[in-house]
C-alpha cells in the first residue's frame, strides 16, 4: 500500500512560529510515506523538551513519556515488539543530558532504533538554559558569563558507544534530511541522526552556517558512501587525507586532481575517518559533514534476543510451566 | 542412647561462607519434606563479598525448622548448631537454645582460628559457657581428608566436601534416609560424577561416624509427620517462586513475559531465575540502570506485554518516575521490591518492611497503585500471579512487596496446576469500537482500554502529560484534571480484593494482631503459642494493602485490644489510621535485619493484652 505524507500527520503543531521542529516534522511525515510502514506498525516514543511533543502530531502509535527515558522505554517496546518500527524523539538536553546514559546503552546494545536527536544546542521548554551541546563561554540564563564547560559532540559520544550508523541534516534541508531518515530506517540496529536544527526564540542563528541552502553550499559537504568528498558551490573543493588528519583541496589546483580525493566509506568497520568527517566544522576551517557519516551492518540487541530464544527453545525439553516444574526435584507426600 | 520423638526441631548449619553451609541446608531440608516433615528454612548471608577466611563478618548461615505439625517460620532458636569454624560458634551461638546440641569441627579451632574469631583463649568452650557434654566435637577436617585420600582429589577440593560430613552427622542425629541426599547430590552434579560419589562417600562417612560415636550424643531425635496433605512438592524460595508466578501468569493470559531489571540484592534472584527460562520465550533485558530497568518494562508494556520490573528499596526510588508515567498511562506493569533494610544502602541482605510508605506514596501527584505484600516463600508464587493479573485487567502498576526473609527462605510447595487458576482477562480494545475509540474511554469498572500497537485503526499516543478525558488530547484545563485524577483514584479503589480473614479466635479474641507480608509466619506463630496458653487472639496479616479489603474496618475495629506489628517505625499503622476513622492501635516495631523472634512477640502482645 502506498502511503502519503498525509497519512501521518495529525493535530496543530504548537511550536513556536519558524522552529525548526515544523521543518523536521514535515520531512517525517514525507520520509515515513516514501519509507511505507503502516501507521499501526510504527511507535514514536519521546522523551521532556520542545521536539519531545512531536509523536502528539504523528497518525501513528507513540509515546511522549519522561525527561531523557526515550531511549529506554523505546529499548522494550522493539525488544518486546521486534515486528514495530521504532522512533525515538529526542532534543539536546533529553538525549544528551538526563538522557546520556540510555543514549550510549542503545548504541553499544544495537538495538533497531531510529534515534533522532534534535541539536538546537538549548534548553527550550525550560526557556533558554545552556544544554549539553552548547559551546564552551556560551552565555544563557543560567550561564550568564558564559559557560566553563566543553560540550558534547553527538557524532563522538556514538561511535565511543560502539555505535554503527551516524547521519546529520539540517532541518530546513528537507531532502536531505528525509535521505537520512529513509537510511535511518533501513539500517539495521541503532540509527543516531543528528538534525541540526535552530530555536528561533533561545538561540537564533545557532547553525547559520548551514541553516539556509546558500549557506549550506559553502559550508557543507554531503557525504555519500562511495561517492568523492567534494564540495563547495561549484564543487571546487575537495578532501584528502594528511598524516593523521584531513586537508582541504583546490581541484585542479597544484596539480590536484578528482583522483586524489578522498571516497566516502559509510560501511567502514573502521571509525577513525568517519570520526573525522563527523567532527569536521566547529568553527575549524573544515564543512560541516550532512548525510549518512557511517552505516555498518552489525547483530542488532533485538534479532540476538529472539534468536537465542528460538536456540533455547530447541535445546530444552520444557515449553510450558507445567512442564517447567517437572525440571525440579519432587517428592510426592502420600496420605 | 535414646531415640526420642520431637514435634519439631530446628537445625543452624554455620560455617564460613565458603563452605557451602547453604547447600548442606538445603539437601536436609529436602530430605525432610521429602519424608512429609513441614519445613521453613532461612539462609542468613553475610554482608561482606568475601570476608577474609574464618573471620568473624565471613559467617554464612542456614536455618531450618523442621516439623511432624505445620511449621510456619525458621523457628527462633536452633537445637542444633553445626559450627564449621571457631568464628562460627562465636557468631551464631546466639542463635542457639541453651541446651541445643552444637557440632563442632575441632580442626578448625586451632591457634590461628581461635585469634581470627578473637578467643581469648583456648579454652573456647569456657570463653562461651558451653557445657561439654552437649557438644560433639569431632576432628571433621582430618576424617574427611582420610575418607577421601584415596580418590586423587586435590586438597581444594576435598576441602569442598566437610560440609557434607556434617550433613551426613545431622542425618544421622535425626535418623534420616540417606538414599534422598544420594539422589539429590547425583542429580545436581550429573555432569560431575566424581564430584558426587566424593560427596556421597562423605555424608556416609559423617552419618557413620555419628552412628559409631554416639556416647558423645544425649539423643537421637525422630520426628514423624502428623498430617500429610498428599502431592507433589518441591523445595521453593520466595525469589524463585515469584519468578514461577510471573511465567505463569504470562502462560495463562498468553502474552510474552517481559522483565527489565538491574542486578540488586536481595532481588537479583528474579533476574537470575527468569534468564534462565528463554524456552517459554520470557524476554530478560539487564538494563543499564534501575530506571531504564523500569522504563523499559513500560516500553514493553505499551507493546503489549506481561511487563515486570524487580528491585529493591533503592531501586523504587529510581524507578518512581517511571512507575508515575505507567500510572498517568495506565498501562500494566508489575513492579516487584524484595524489601531489605535501609535507608539508602543500608542493610542489602538483611530484611525490613520499610518500603510500604515509598511504594504507596512515593511519587509526584495523586498517584495511587495498587499495593500487595506476598505472606511466605511459597505465597510468592500466588501473589506474583494475583499481581499480574489486576496489573493487565486494570490496566495498573501494581507494587508487589516481598523481602529478603521470604525471598531467601523456602517452603515446601505442593506443585500448582494452573487449569485451577483464574483466566486473566486483559480489557482489549474492541474492534467494534474502532472509529469512535479514544484512549481514555473506560469500561464500567473505570478500566480503560488496551490498543496494542499493530492494530489498526486505533493508533493512538500516551503520555506523561495530562489527557483529556474525552479526546486523549493533552489538555490542560482545570476541570478535566480535576475528573481525570478522580477517576484514576476511583480506578484503583474499585479493584476487588478478598475480604481479610481472621484466623485464630475471630469471634472473641481479646487482642487483634495486625500485621502485613513476609512476617505472617512469625505472628501466626505466636498467636498459637498465645492460645496454647489459653489466651484469646486472632490474626489479621494484610496481603492486599491498597485497595484495603472492604471489610478491614469493622476487622480492625472488632476487638478490645490491636497490635500492628511491623519490621518498620508504624508504616502499616499509619496507613490503617489514615483509612480507618478512629483506628488508634498499639504497635511493635523491630528493626533489626533479621525476622522477628516468636518469644520476643509472645512477651510483648501478652504486656498488651493484659493492660
Amino acid at each position: 500500500m502506498a502511503y502519503s505524507a498525509q497519512d501521518f500527520k495529525k493535530g496543530q503543531p504548537r511550536w513556536c512560529p519558524g522552529c525548526g521542529d515544523h521543518f523536521f516534522l514535515a520531512n517525517l511525515h514525507k520520509a515515513m510515506a516514501e519509507i511505507g510502514v503502516a501507521p499501526k506498525d510504527i511507535a514514536v516514543i519521546s522523551g521532556i523538551g520542545c521536539s519531545s511533543r512531536l509523536p502528539h502530531y504523528m497518525a501513528t502509535y507513540g509515546m511522549n513519556t519522561i525527561h531523557g527515558r526515550a531511549a529506554a522505554i523505546a529499548t522494550g517496546c522493539k525488544v518486546a515488539n521486534p515486528r514495530l518500527t521504532v522512533w525515538q524523539i529526542s532534543g539536546d538536553g533529553d538525549g544528551l543530558a538526563i538522557g546520556g546514559n540510555h543514549f550510549i546503552h542503545a548504541n553499544r546494545r544495537n538495538i533497531d532504533l531510529n534515534m533522532i536527536l534534535l541539536n538546537n544546542r538549548i534548553y527550550g521548554l525550560t526557556k533558554g538554559q545552556y544544554s549539553p551541546t552548547s559551546p564552551r563561554g556560551f552565555v544563557s540564563k543560567s550561564s550568564p558569563y558564559g559557560t566553563v564547560e566543553d560540550p558534547f559532540r553527538p557524532a563522538e559520544l556514538c561511535f565511543g558507544a560502539r555505535g554503527h550508523f551516524f547521519a546529520r541534516a539540517v532541518a530546513t534541508d528537507a531532502p536531505g534530511t528525509v535521505e537520512v531518515l529513509k537510511a535511518a530506517y533501513s539500517h539495521k540496529g541503532a540509527s543516531v541522526c543528528e538534525i541540526l536544527q535552530n530555536c528561533v526564540i533561545f538561540n537564533d542563528g545557532c547553525h547559520a552556517s548551514v541553516y539556509d541552502k546558500k549557506e549550506r553550499a559553502r559550508n557543507a559537504i554531503y557525504v555519500k558512501h562511495g561517492q568523492p568528498l567534494v564540495f563547495g558551490e561549484n564543487s571546487e573543493y575537495g578532501l584528502v587525507q594528511d598524516g593523521f588528519g584531513l586537508k582541504i583541496v583546490e581541484i585542479g589546483k597544484d596539480g590536484i586532481t578528482m583522483e586524489d580525493v578522498l571516497v566516502h566509506d559509510a560501511h567502514c568497520e573502521d571509525n577513525t575517518l568517519q570520526l573525522k568527517l563527523a567532527m569536521m566544522g566547529d568553527g575549524d576551517g573544515f564543512p560541516v559533514a550532512l548525510g549518512v557519516i557511517r552505516d555498518v551492518e552489525a547483530p542488532t540487541y533485538n534479532d540476538a534476543v529472539e534468536a537465542q530464544i528460538e536456540e533455547v527453545k530447541a535445546q530444552k525439553k520444557y515449553h510450558s510451566f507445567a512442564e517447567l516444574l517437572e525440571t525440579n526435584d519432587i517428592w510426592e507426600v502420600h496420605n | 542412647m535414646n531415640i526420642e520423638e520431637l514435634s519439631e526441631v530446628v537445625v543452624r548449619f554455620s560455617g564460613d561462607s565458603g563452605d557451602g553451609m547453604q547447600l548442606a541446608g538445603n539437601i536436609f531440608s529436602t530430605i525432610s519434606a521429602t519424608v512429609g516433615n513441614s519445613i521453613s528454612t532461612f539462609p542468613d548471608y553475610p554482608a561482606d563479598i568475601r570476608a577474609p577466611q574464618g573471620s568473624l563478618t565471613g559467617v554464612s548461615g542456614f536455618q531450618v525448622h523442621i516439623g511432624a505439625d505445620k511449621v510456619y517460620t525458621p523457628g527462633d532458636l536452633c537445637d542444633v548448631l553445626v559450627a564449621m569454624n571457631a568464628a562460627a560458634l562465636k557468631t551464631q551461638l546466639k542463635y542457639a537454645k541453651s541446651n541445643a546440641t552444637v557440632i563442632i569441627d575441632t580442626d578448625s579451632f586451632g591457634p590461628k582460628d581461635l585469634e581470627k574469631a578473637q578467643f581469648q583463649s583456648e579454652d573456647y568452650l569456657g570463653e562461651m559457657c558451653i557445657d561439654p557434654d552437649r557438644v560433639i566435637s569431632c576432628p571433621l577436617t582430618t576424617m574427611v581428608k582420610d575418607c577421601l585420600a584415596d580418590t586423587g582429589m586435590d586438597n581444594k577440593a576435598v576441602m569442598k566436601c566437610r560440609n557434607m560430613f556434617a550433613l551426613g552427622l545431622v542425618c544421622w542425629l535425626f535418623d534420616r534416609d540417606l538414599n534422598i541426599a544420594f539422589n539429590f547430590l547425583r542429580e545436581k552434579f550429573a555432569r560431575k560424577p566424581n564430584i558426587a560419589e566424593a560427596n556421597i562417600k562423605v555424608i556416609q562417612a559423617g552419618y557413620d561416624y555419628g552412628h559409631n560415636t554416639h556416647s558423645s550424643a544425649h539423643n537421637v531425635y525422630r520426628i514423624e509427620t502428623k498430617e500429610k496433605v498428599a502431592g507433589r512438592y518441591m523445595d521453593i524460595t520466595g525469589n524463585k517462586a515469584t519468578a514461577y508466578g510471573f511465567i505463569a501468569a504470562a502462560e495463562k493470559a498468553g502474552l510474552k513475559l517481559y522483565l527489565g531489571s538491574y542486578p540488586i540484592t536481595p532481588a537479583t534472584d528474579v533476574l537470575h531465575e527468569l534468564s534462565k527460562h528463554k524456552s517459554l520465550g520470557v524476554t530478560t533485558v539487564q538494563c543499564e540502570d534501575e530506571i531504564a530497568g523500569c522504563a523499559s518494562s513500560l516500553g514493553a508494556s505499551f507493546a503489549g506485554a506481561l511487563a515486570v520490573t524487580s528491585t529493591s528499596g533503592p531501586g523504587i526510588c529510581l524507578k518512581s518516575e517511571a512507575m508515575n508515567l505507567a500510572v498517568i498511562m495506565e498501562l500494566p506493569l508489575v513492579v516487584l521490591d524484595v524489601q531489605r533494610g535501609g535507608p539508602a544502602t543500608g542493610l542489602p541482605t538483611k530484611s525490613e518492611q520499610t518500603d510500604l510508605l515509598q511504594v504507596l506514596f512515593g511519587r509526584n501527584g495523586d498517584s495511587p497503585m495498587p499495593v500487595m505484600a506476598a505472606l511466605s516463600p511459597t505465597d510468592c508464587f500466588d501473589a506474583a500471579y494475583e499481581a499480574s493479573k489486576i496489573a493487565l485487567e486494570h490496566m495498573t502498576p501494581v507494587v508487589l512487596l516481598t523481602d529478603a526473609y521470604i525471598a531467601n527462605g523456602s517452603g515446601a510447595f505442593k506443585l500448582p496446576d494452573l487449569k485451577e487458576y483464574p483466566a486473566i482477562n486483559p480489557p482489549y480494545v474492541p474492534e467494534e469500537m474502532k472509529g469512535t475509540w479514544t484512549p481514555y474511554m473506560r469500561k464500567e469498572d473505570g478500566t480503560r482500554y488496551w490498543a496494542v500497537p499493530g492494530r489498526e485503526g486505533f493508533e493512538h499516543i500516551l503520555g506523561g502529560l495530562e489527557k483529556d478525558d474525552k479526546t486523549g488530547a493533552i489538555s490542560t484545563n482545570p476541570e478535566n484534571h480535576d475528573l481525570m485524577t478522580r477517576k484514576r483514584q476511583a480506578k484503583i479503589d474499585a479493584i476487588p480484593v478478598p475480604d481479610i480473614v481472621v484466623e485464630g479466635d475471630k469471634d472473641d479474641a481479646d487482642l487483634l494482631i495486625v500485621g502485613f507480608g513476609g512476617t505472617y509466619g512469625h505472628l501466626r506463630a505466636a498467636m498459637d503459642q498465645m492460645r496454647n496458653d489459653g489466651k484469646k487472639v486472632a490474626l489479621a496479616q494484610f496481603r492486599y494493602i491498597n485497595p484495603l479489603p472492604a471489610n478491614a474496618a469493622e476487622v480492625l475495629t472488632k476487638y478490645p485490644h490491636v497490635v500492628v506489628a511491623e519490621q518498620n517505625m508504624g508504616q502499616l499503622a499509619g496507613w490503617l489510621r489514615m483509612k480507618v476513622d478512629g483506628f488508634c492501635p498499639a504497635q511493635y516495631n523491630e528493626v533489626k535485619g533479621q525476622p522477628f523472634k516468636v518469644a520476643d512477640l509472645v512477651k510483648a502482645f501478652n504486656t498488651i493484652i493484659n493492660k
